[in-house]
């Protein structure tokens, strides 16, 4: 496994089409955090029309409900929850203008389909390292959807978070059970 | 007759909430450390690698180890001599979950409403509660934080007789093939076979609670947990999903009698985060 590449948010189109399940990523700049409360309703704001808490065009989305931040902390722990309870939002967000989300776990054969047909990625961040995971953010403000409390929309600025590229925007998947399949 | 008051009791569970959260068993940081020297790509040493700070970072940061702080799972040994002056015994505890959750900076998880996610109980009760009398003039409590990620991919099969050990191997390996890295692992396995519906899920959760690796006392079904553990550490799922380790770090198993019409067989799944501590009263 090489060195980890280092990447700037939000991602550039031409890097983000270059990248291969796999390849070991640094995140620095702001991520949105939405798990299942908050996906319903962006995806029910999406369909109505309404007005969305954040600019979905560009984004990346992480899939964390953090615990509560101690007085001298900007956030508790905040480690990735399981993407695949959000794989019927996902197609829809990514068409929304979403570049990437960051979970853990494989996915629905629709969800790595969606990231080749919309040239976008699917990321993850180690299960369970909520301690280690939350060093690497630097700010974290509540900014939609509050009275979900841990599930609220948090926008998360991020130095050097360490992922890995799970699905690209070829069809290319990093877990061995996929790699049957082709 | 032995008095203890509900504080007492609300003091002991609050303590463990934050205990579990925040310290990893010795037994399991040291799992982690050996599975991570018998690993066999890179991937899978970076990952258990980050674990191993994870629980570092955790401790010595007071920060939780993962931000899915669990649902309270309480087992409680109450001596039959105990008289609880003051109080409902459930309430004394819930009492100390809700302290605990709050002093620990825990993340309230608790939807009181299973079908309208927007309902949050807020602080992280009710805690679920299984009591037992047994004899003397002691409390014991034994609380696990339990993550929804591992729980969602427990299961439960009611086999026939006729499926034997060999039925019972199949479903959890084809049940832990299923669910990949989805419930974070390395995993610990908690099984049951025999009681009845819900004795076999309960007693796959109490197994979870034992020292990490032990073997079931009885050779016969130690030997079920090796061949168990066999079988889910052959579908190569590994760390996170991402192959090159183990699946499971053991298995613990439990076998209670049940009827001669049945196999009932648990899974509780148990992630890397396998947080639990114990405390007498």
């Amino acid at each position: 496994m090489s060195e980890a590449r280092e990447i700037r948010l939000p991602l550039d189109r031409q890097i983000v089409t270059q990248l291969r399940a796999g390849d070991a990523l640094h995140l620095s700049g702001v991520i949105y955090t939405a798990r299942d409360a908050a996906h319903q309703r962006l995806i029910s704001a999406l369909e109505a029309g309404q007005q969305l808490p954040i600019d979905l065009d560009g984004s990346v989305i992480y899939y964390c409900g953090p615990t509560p931040a101690p007085p001298e902390r900007v956030i508790g722990a905040a480690g990735p929850t399981t993407s695949s309870r959000m794989d019927t939002f996902a197609p829809q967000l990514y068409a929304a203008g979403v570049q990437a989300t960051i979970g853990k776990g494989q996915r629905a054969a629709q969800v790595r389909q969606a990231c080749r047909e919309y040239g976008t990625l699917y990321l993850i961040a180690t299960g369970g390292a909520g301690a280690l995971l939350s060093s690497f953010i630097t700010d974290a403000q509540v900014v939609g959807y509050a009275d979900l409390g841990p599930e609220a929309v948090r926008k998360l600025t991020v130095s050097c978070l360490p992922v890995l590229v799970a699905y690209d925007t070829r069809g290319g998947s990093i877990f061995p059970a996929d790699q049957e399949l082709g | 007759m032995r008095e203890i008051q509900s504080s007492q009791i609300t003091e002991v569970v609050a303590e463990l909430c934050q205990r579990a959260n925040y310290e990893l068993p010795e037994d399991v940081v040291e799992a982690l450390g050996r599975s991570r020297e018998a690993a066999t790509s890179q991937v899978a040493r970076t990952v258990l690698d980050q674990l191993l700070e994870n629980a570092r970072l955790s401790r010595e940061e007071h920060i939780p180890y993962c931000q899915d702080t669990g649902l309270a799972v309480v087992f409680v040994e109450l001596g039959q001599d105990i008289h609880l002056v003051d109080g409902d015994i459930y309430a004394a505890i819930n009492a100390g979950v809700r302290q605990g959750y709050e002093e620990g900076y825990l993340r309230p998880s608790v939807v009181g409403n299973p079908l309208d996610r927007a309902t949050n109980t807020g602080d992280n009760t009710p805690a679920i509660v299984h009591l037992r009398m047994v004899p003397g003039d002691e409390i014991k409590l034994h609380l696990a934080a339990k993550g929804g990620g591992s729980e969602n991919m427990s299961a439960l099969w009611m086999l026939t007789p006729a499926d034997g050990a060999e039925g019972v191997v199949e479903a959890i390996a084809d049940r832990i093939q299923e669910a990949g890295g989805k419930p974070c692992p390395p995993l610990i396995l908690g099984v049951a076979i025999g009681g009845n519906f819900e004795k076999a899920a309960l007693l796959a959760k109490e197994a979870l609670l034992r020292p990490l690796g032990q073997p079931n006392y009885a050779p016969q079904l130690a030997e079920l947990e090796q061949r168990v553990l066999a079988a889910v550490n052959a579908t190569g799922v590994g760390p996170m999903g991402l192959g090159g380790g183990d699946t499971a770090l053991a298995v613990h198993l439990l076998s209670y009698p049940c009827h001669l019409a049945s196999l009932p067989v648990a899974l509780n799944v148990q992630c890397h985060a396998a947080r639990h501590h114990c405390a007498i009263i």
